[in-house]
């Protein structure tokens, strides 16, 4: 499990049409599909803590789902996988 | 694992490093299917667009498939032409506006099937404009038929099993018919197939254009772009599917640079 949270996401899941894509594109591998879908039906991706703001999955996404922030300050994700903002 | 909130920006200090769009782009919405690479290439063109200083000084001339929908939502100047016509129109463009930025937005279908005496004449005449293909293999806007740039065994709505040489032919390879002739100044081929090939392609995109800028001739930048409806594979598969099939055929990397041998 990651330790720090280096960034995050804005994910538009109602735009998102499920194609996959993001998930292997995401280095550190805290992108993963949901398990409902959005109001279209299409699963989206989810953010789990450790996300170091690359931008790799809002530049191979087709349908401008993502906006991508970098924190300040890392922040350490806790014992329980959360961020401990 | 918990899940992180990213329905709103974070509340504590954060810099954005990467928008939704670009800003060439006046809306995030569109029509294609899921999987389709042809949003992720024009995101890239675009963006190079405004890293040059070009977004008020160029003119798209785009052809006929799926990518016309951009359209009505690029905030560049667009004009549609004829089937595979862009770059015989692009021509006239360049030659009355040389201060401006011409560049093509073509489909395979568009360039090597329905106009590939175009862009073959527009090379042997040297034009300086800039022609971005995006290349999937298959008339993705009419259903996903062969084009003259399908790989032999692809499956498409009319090669079911699969293009065979014997009946079909062999695929056209542009970008080396571009290549060879002495019109061209660039000639690339990117995919964006991942993130690591989106970031080179951008690399590609940019030379075609400062080659435009520096008046050496045509360049011309082969983009692989994914067509998962029109391949029948799913969405999720499309970008292994495509360096199985057309990255084999179609072998990314640069092809020429006058820049580079010129010194």
């Amino acid at each position: 499990m990651r330790t720090v949270s280096r960034g995050t996401l804005v994910i538009d899941i109602e735009r998102c049409k499920g194609c996959e894509l993001c998930i292997p594109a995401c280095p550190p591998g805290v992108l993963a599909m949901s398990k409902e879908g959005n109001a279209l039906g299409y699963l989206y991706p989810e953010l789990s803590p450790g996300c170091t703001g690359c931008t790799a999955c809002q530049q191979v996404c087709p349908d401008f789902v993502f906006e991508v922030y970098k924190y300040e300050t890392a922040v350490p994700v806790s014992d329980d996988g959360t961020e401990a903002a | 694992m918990s899940i992180v909130q990213t329905a709103k920006p974070p509340s504590i200090p954060s810099k954005k490093v990467a928008d939704f769009k670009p800003s060439l782009l006046q809306t995030e919405e569109h029509h294609l299917c899921p999987g389709c690479g042809e949003p992720v290439a024009i995101r890239m063109v675009l963006e190079v667009i405004e890293e040059l200083g070009l977004a008020q000084k160029n003119v798209c001339v785009i052809g006929h498939g799926c990518y016309g929908s951009f359209v009505m939502t690029m905030d560049v100047d667009c004009t549609l032409c004829l089937h595979g016509r862009a770059p015989a129109v692009s021509t006239g463009i360049k030659r009355m506006r040389p201060d401006v930025a011409v560049w093509t937005l073509q489909g395979d279908g568009d360039m090597t099937s329905e106009g590939l005496a175009e862009i073959l004449h527009a090379t042997a005449r040297g034009e300086n404009i800039t022609c971005i293909l995006l290349n999937n293999g298959v008339f993705g806007d009419t259903g996903g038929q062969m084009t003259a740039s399908s790989v032999v065994g692809q499956r498409t709505k009319n090669t079911l099993e699969g293009r065979d040489p014997d009946y079909h032919g062999y695929p056209i390879v542009i970008g080396d018919m571009v290549a060879s002739m002495q019109g061209s100044a660039f000639v690339a081929r990117g995919s964006v197939h991942n993130a690591a090939a989106v970031a080179q392609t951008r690399r590609l995109i940019r030379k075609g254009f400062e080659r435009q800028q520096e008046k050496r001739g045509l360049s011309l930048v082969e983009i692989l772009t994914m067509c998962p409806t029109g391949w029948f594979v799913p969405a999720a598969g499309g970008a292994d599917y495509m360096m199985e099939s057309l990255g084999k055929t179609y072998p990314l990397g640069e092809i020429k640079d006058v820049a580079a041998s010129a010194g």
